[in-house]
């Protein structure tokens, strides 16, 4: 299986991505769609980048929801913010460092892109020989509480899918 | 009924996206960094691909998707080679 | 719009609502990249556009279309992929950008890089 495709899920999704371009699923576009797929896995095994290990993906979708609650919860306060600020005013945002315990490359990616895409707050660095991370936020309260919600909310249920 | 109610919709939310677009040109302007400018480009792609797609809803035809789909595409590259560049001042190392 | 007569009221009721909502989030965050004092502070606005504000125009464009030619149309499903995959590496490429220059030209207050760096 490996040696005829070797990234089968990149390949199902690029046949999906296929199939919603031209929308139709008749027997020549899945045939196309088939050969691009397999040769666009083919394209990515050359290059050869780092094996996932996903552990239980089971506990993927449920991440998800939440990753689409928060946004949203962080949409209203973001634009609550953008409406009510005056100059100045009481508001602080800054950077906090936070050291992390997980060194899986593709959870550190998931938990920058959900991190990056919640408005409110942007991942700005990553340091592999501490293990640390710079995140910028836009409403910093209590640093201690964003260190929490990093770490307890996000970083242990990714360790639990990647690691 | 409802021709009527969608037409409004979709002339106000021309007109909001429009402003917004203006918000972003006069940032774009203003600067007052090269950075804020490449940031002030990224937002403009994103609202021109969501003009493009009220457009279609507007006059109902499927081909300004397409549109859409690459404007999202474009300013990606762009976007990333910018930022590439205001790093090292170059775009291929 | 002669060709949304036939559509039922529910539905453009909330084709209309979608399309405002997300105009009016796209505006909001473009109001935010206007007023914020700083760089870092200006970041974060215009994820509110990305996230559910192309969000909402791309669920409008799915439901209207769907309705419309009557069979589902789902291909906007596609731009929320790629908005999704590629806003989160242009604002964390550009913001460390933005970093490396600051801390190279000591402008603005910026943390220092960690120990095993400097």
């Amino acid at each position: 299986m490996r040696r005829v495709l070797p990234h089968p899920l990149i390949a199902l999704f690029l046949l999906g991505a296929w199939l919603l371009l031209v929308e139709s699923v008749s027997p020549g576009a899945v045939l196309l769609g088939g050969v691009l797929a397999a040769g666009g896995s083919w394209a990515l095994a050359s290059l050869a980048p780092p094996r996932a290990r996903l552990r239980r993906l089971a506990l993927a979708p449920g991440l998800l929801c939440d990753v689409l609650v928060e946004v949203l919860r962080s949409n209203y306060a973001v634009a609550r913010i953008i409406l009510s600020s005056t100059k100045g005013g009481a508001r602080r945002s800054g950077f906090v460092r936070i050291r992390l315990d997980m060194r899986a490359p593709y959870g550190l990616a998931a938990l920058a892109c959900i991190l990056t895409t919640t408005p409110g707050t942007v991942w700005v660095d990553y340091d592999s020989a501490e293990g640390t991370m710079l995140l910028h936020v836009l409403d910093l309260v209590d640093e201690a509480e964003w260190v929490r919600i990093v770490k307890e909310r996000w970083e242990r249920r990714l360790m639990e899918i990647f690691e | 009924m409802s021709a009527l109610l969608l037409g409004w919709a979709v002339l106000l939310a021309q007109f909001l996206l429009v402003a917004a677009m203006g918000c972003a040109v006069v940032r774009l302007l203003r600067g007052p960094r090269a950075q804020d400018r490449v940031l002030a480009l990224d937002t403009l792609y994103v609202i021109a691909a969501m003009l493009l797609l009220v457009f279609g809803i507007r006059t109902g035809s499927p081909h300004y998707f397409e549109a859409a789909l690459l404007i999202t595409l474009v300013g990606f590259v762009a976007t990333a080679a910018l930022s590439k560049f205001l790093m090292r001042g170059e775009v291929i190392e | 719009m002669t060709h949304a007569a036939e559509l039922p009221a529910w539905a453009a009721l909330s084709v209309a609502v979608l399309l405002l909502f997300g105009a009016g989030l796209a505006l909001v965050g473009a109001v935010g990249l206007l007023r914020f004092g700083s760089f870092y502070e200006r970041v974060h606005a215009p994820t509110l556009a990305t996230t559910f504000g192309i969000g909402c125009v791309l669920v409008a464009s799915m439901l209207f279309f769907s309705l419309v030619q009557s069979r589902f149309i789902l291909h906007e499903v596609l731009i929320a992929v790629l908005v999704v995959i590629t806003t989160p590496v242009t604002l964390m490429l550009l913001t460390r950008a933005a970093l490396y220059r600051d801390r190279i030209e000591g402008r603005e207050a910026v943390p220092p890089p960690p120990r095993s760096r400097r």
